[in-house]
């Protein structure tokens, strides 16, 4: 189709451009309900079930703004240091496509509800860059398209397309950064360190499920390069389908690059909208439009303007959570972590599943063994974040708990782990319907030892003549008898107890 | 026994919750009624017959089982405007393109109208998507001004208008944006009442221009107006834009203006809606309905609204903006007309080819106007300068308001014209709302009611009446206490002076 691009080697790109990045990160809320209708808002479900004929667009029904999705719009331009306008409207944005029900969409344009703010996003090695919000504004997304038939799974050349509506009036925020011109060579990293940064922020909100192999988050990357020595900026390029933190480092160097070579080699960009391979990292250019498009906004005249009053910004305001980045400043003091560690700890996604099983009562070490260990292998083996596995902070807190008392030993605590990830209930409920108790009642274990002893009695002759470490066999036996239940501790004990060792 | 399609809708009810007839045949005569007219007037585009004496029925069977009449209104028959979403009975909106449409929801009116007891009789003819003053842009033909079957009925909402002077139904309801429920009752010599933007729930209701539409009450009384007007009403939360407050105390105040007294009540005749376009015969009319007004003891004044020249223009603007986006969702891929799916042509082509048979001239220079009017580059000279107009006139009416309680003009330049007069041109045609269109644009609420034939022509012509916001009751009072006073001068109501349809020429 297309010839494969030139690309600059990066070496080159940084010694001879500046980049200019600009970040549009598109949040669904995670309210019950969608945006201006009370369909429910859940990822997925059989097509066309969650809708309704306001959501579908039809002939006569109307929006009715939904009052929690404006709250957390107001707490995330909070928590992004940002304006909370005073009165600010809807508009909208027309233009034809089969997933949007109306032909327009009812988004904020030009009076966002928050607007002006920063955000502090910390670097691999420490370092803290602020990348300023221009604004962060509501609006509801799309249907979903299916293209049947055709190369690409675009509707180009698609033999027929299916339409699912169950996410078309879903709350979204969008939150635009200004330009962020500076970051050199990092400026790859820096875009992935900032959308990381976001998704913690409003993770630890609690606004958003942030998935974005979900498409609950959403990057496009606005990318220009100028000569070294100019300020005007670059035509820039803005890639979408960029469904993966790291997917967001890789689409903005390859679009460096791509920019790079066509610049040196006398070429313009072309400004347009390009989709990012996840394949083999390069982007492809959409379709090409022959005129600009021409979204006609004017104010939806079927809702009533936005106007939050001070007292209740306050209000949200002191219900932001601790950010994380200062949480995990935080926990490193206290427990005593060297940079390496925390950094280990938060590019596993670990550190605030640590921070946050540690709130719900377990030590730090265990809280911190259980998550960077056997936790990141079950989500690994999952194909899955970190913490996106089926079992909570609180849930992990009580396992360690169990095993502090004696309950459980290692090895059942992680049977008991993998019957809540297998969403069994409570890990109390595991333990009871698996019957994963520790058997510690010496006279049951005492009988098994006396059965083990009587079975081999040439190693039970071999430990009273001081060879202690034979025990291990009987240790085995026992074990093996009542089915790993035992406490191992004990069942030594008990062996050299019975033969005087 | 006497004919129950004579009767005025509060008569009907009278009887019915006395047990003197059965809403089943209230609803039977209007049936009937409607089989032997509407051949001639196309007042109907569907007639539920079946539903409708249903829902008599269950009228009849609370009544006999002794509960309550759920309003005032319960067991009289009513004509619904087909702008208004019925539960699985076609809605076209005078439109090719939702022909067969069956809505999967009722509108808030039809919601309120069913539980108030009220029988839906059908749905009325209109012009298409509420677009036109004459009824003439039905995708299903024109409906007949029972006056004179050779003129309009008015528009928009001509089937509603219609249907009343027809004797068809006794109530109805029409929607208003520049004038389609007052200019219908003008010429028709009904009453029809625009409230107060927000006063009756939009929900259901297909959008022309969301910040002018206006659902409200059509009937042969002010008395019967009111009626509907309270039923209708109200705070809805499913219309973001619905206002939240009661709904004015406008049975009261037509109790009260029926009695015949207007001494206090201040009104202003509006100096710019007179002279050139009018029709004298219209002016006259006017003149007299001052003159009854100053009778009643009403003090009236002279009132300008300079800024009320520029309504229509701005109207012009506004409203094809608003409904060039309302109308996009009309694109085949859901519900509606769809040609050429023929699997050679792609979505985009399905679309634009399904537009172009489904929506009539009217429809497509009202797009084409909005699409311009709020493209880049010509925003601000267009559809921003016509909403600064719109604020300026709003503080015209504030302004009147301070002096006067009312304000009164004719409700639209001339009589009903003939069919096929004004249909090539569209500026003719609009100058039919020029006086109805400032209340559209302020929201403020506004009558039209019968007064008297024009002397040339013989055909009736409409007094308007304007309150300040929320101040529809003031309609009502003002309404009755002229409407009493003319019937009485005049030795009866209007309406009944419609000729038999036989004799229509």
């Amino acid at each position: 189709m297309t010839a494969v691009a030139e690309l600059m080697d990066y070496a080159e790109v940084i010694e001879r451009f500046d980049p200019v990045l600009g970040l549009e990160v598109h949040v669904e809320l995670s309210t019950n309900t969608k945006m201006f209708c009370g369909c429910a808002n859940v990822f997925g479900g059989e097509p066309n079930t969650h809708v309704c004929p306001t959501c579908l667009g039809l002939p006569g029904a109307l929006p009715v703004m939904n009052g929690k999705a404006v709250e957390s719009a107001i707490r995330i331009g909070l928590a992004l240091n940002c304006e909370i306008a005073q009165w600010c409207r809807f508009a909208r944005k027309n233009y034809f496509y089969p997933d949007m029900p109306k032909n327009f969409q009812t988004s904020q344009y030009d009076e966002p509800i928050a607007f002006d703010g920063y955000l502090d996003v910390p670097l691999d090695d420490g370092e803290v860059v602020r990348v300023e919000i221009e604004r962060a504004h509501m609006e509801e997304d799309t249907g979903k398209s299916l293209h049947v038939g055709g190369a690409t799974g675009r509707i180009h050349g698609a033999e027929h397309s299916l339409l699912d509506y169950n996410r078309a009036g879903v709350p979204l925020i969008e939150i635009v950064t200004k330009p962020i011109t500076g970051a050199g060579e990092r400026a790859p990293e820096i875009a992935r360190a900032y959308v990381t940064a976001l998704r913690d922020l409003l993770r630890a909100m609690d606004v958003s499920d942030v998935r974005m192999d979900q498409g609950s988050l959403r990057c496009d990357a606005n990318v220009s390069l100028m000569p070294k020595g100019t300020s005007e900026f670059g035509t820039r390029t803005e890639t979408k389908n960029v469904n993966s933190l790291r997917s967001v480092e890789r689409a903005v160097r390859y679009e460096m690059a791509r920019h790079g070579a066509v610049l040196a080699g006398g070429g313009t960009i072309r400004q347009e909208t390009r989709h990012f391979q996840e394949s083999d990292g390069t982007t492809a250019p959409g379709r090409t439009k022959e005129t600009a498009e021409d979204y006609r906004y004017f104010p939806e005249p079927d809702l009533v303007p936005v106007a939050p009053s001070r007292e209740w910004v306050e209000e949200l305001r002191g219900t932001l959570p601790e950010p994380p980045w200062e949480r995990r400043k935080r926990i490193q003091e206290e427990w005593g972590l060297t940079g390496e560690e925390l950094r280990d700890l938060v590019n596993t996604g670990a550190a605030d599943l640590v921070a946050a099983t540690v709130d719900a009562g377990a030590e730090p070490g265990d809280a911190r063994s259980w998550w960077v260990q056997f936790l990141t292998q079950q989500a690994n083996a999952r194909e899955v974040e970190l913490a996106d596995l089926p079992i909570t902070p609180a849930q992990v807190a009580r396992v360690i708990e169990l095993v502090k008392s004696g309950e459980l030993t290692n090895k059942l605590a992680r049977e008991v782990v993998q019957g809540v990830l297998a969403g069994e209930g409570e890990p109390d409920e595991v333990v009871e319907t698996r019957g994963l108790k520790v058997v510690s009642d010496d006279t049951a274990l005492l009988t098994a030892v006396d059965e083990a002893l009587a079975a081999q009695p040439d190693v039970a002759e071999k430990i009273r003549g001081g060879k202690v470490q034979a025990a291990g066999a009987i240790v085995g036996a026992v074990m093996k008898a009542t089915k790993g239940q035992a406490d191992a501790k004990r069942v030594r004990e008990l062996i050299l107890e019975r033969v005087g060792a | 026994m006497t004919d129950l399609t004579r009767l005025t809708a509060a008569e009907l009810a009278a009887k019915i919750h006395a047990r003197e007839v059965t809403s089943a045949e209230v609803t039977r005569a209007h049936l009937d009624r409607i089989a032997e007219a509407d051949g001639r007037v196309h007042a109907f585009l569907h007639v539920d017959t079946e539903g409708a004496l249903a829902a008599a029925r269950e009228v009849d069977a609370g009544l006999e089982a002794g509960h309550a009449p759920a309003s005032p209104l319960a067991g009289v028959p009513l004509a619904l405007k087909d702008v208004l979403t019925t539960e699985g009975i076609p809605t076209t909106c005078g439109s090719k393109t939702l022909e067969n449409w069956l809505p999967p929801y009722d509108s808030t009116v039809t919601r309120r109208l069913r539980e108030a007891g009220i029988v839906i009789l059908g749905k009325t003819n209109m012009d298409e998507f509420a677009m036109g003053s004459s009824t003439e842009n039905s995708a299903y033909g024109p409906t007949r001004n029972p006056w004179d079957h050779e003129r309009i009925p008015g528009g928009s909402g001509g089937g509603s208008s219609a249907s009343l002077a027809a004797f068809e139904a006794p109530l109805a309801i029409g929607t208003d944006t520049g004038g389609s429920i007052r200019q219908p009752g003008a010429v028709t010599g009904t009453v029809g009442v625009k409230p107060t933007y927000g006063g009756v729930s939009r929900y259901g209701l297909v959008a022309f221009s969301s910040s002018l539409d206006q659902a409200g009450p059509c009937a042969r009384t002010v008395t019967d107006a009111a009626l509907l007007h309270e039923v209708i009403g109200g705070h809805d939360p499913l219309d973001s834009t619905s206002i939240d407050a009661p709904v004015p105390p406008v049975v009261a105040a037509a109790r009260e203006g029926a009695r015949g007294d207007l001494s206090g009540v201040r009104v202003g005749v509006v100096q710019e809606f007179a002279g050139e376009g009018y029709q004298p015969g219209v002016l006259r009319s006017f003149q007299a309905a001052v003159e009854q007004l100053r009778e009643l003891g009403a003090e009236v004044v002279e009132v300008s609204c300079p800024n009320f020249a520029y309504a229509l223009p701005a109207y012009y603007l506004i409203a094809p903006s608003e409904c060039s986006s309302n109308l996009a969702r009309f694109d085949a891929m859901r519900y509606g007309l769809r040609v050429a799916d023929d699997g050679e042509h792609g979505a985009e082509e399905v679309m634009s080819l399904s537009r172009e048979a489904g929506f009539g001239a009217e429809v497509k220079r009202r797009i084409m106007l909005g699409t311009y009017a709020l493209s880049s580059g010509y925003y601000d000279a267009y559809y921003g300068s016509a909403q600064k107009v719109r604020t300026l006139i709003t503080r015209d009416f504030t302004a009147a308001f301070e002096r006067v309680d009312v304000l009164v003009s004719p409700t639209t330049p001339t009589t009903a014209f003939k069919i096929g007069e004004r249909v090539d041109d569209p500026l003719a045609m609009y100058l039919a709302d020029l006086c109805t269109i400032p209340a559209n644009l302020a929201g403020n609420p506004a009558m039209s009611v019968p007064s008297g034939l024009s002397d040339e022509d013989g055909l009736p012509v409409g007094l308007q009446i304007m309150a300040p916001t929320l101040a529809d009751d003031r309609l009502y009072r003002v309404g009755a206490a002229y409407e009493v006073a003319r019937d009485a001068a005049a030795g009866g109501s209007l309406v009944h002076q419609v000729p038999e349809l036989e004799a229509a020429k």
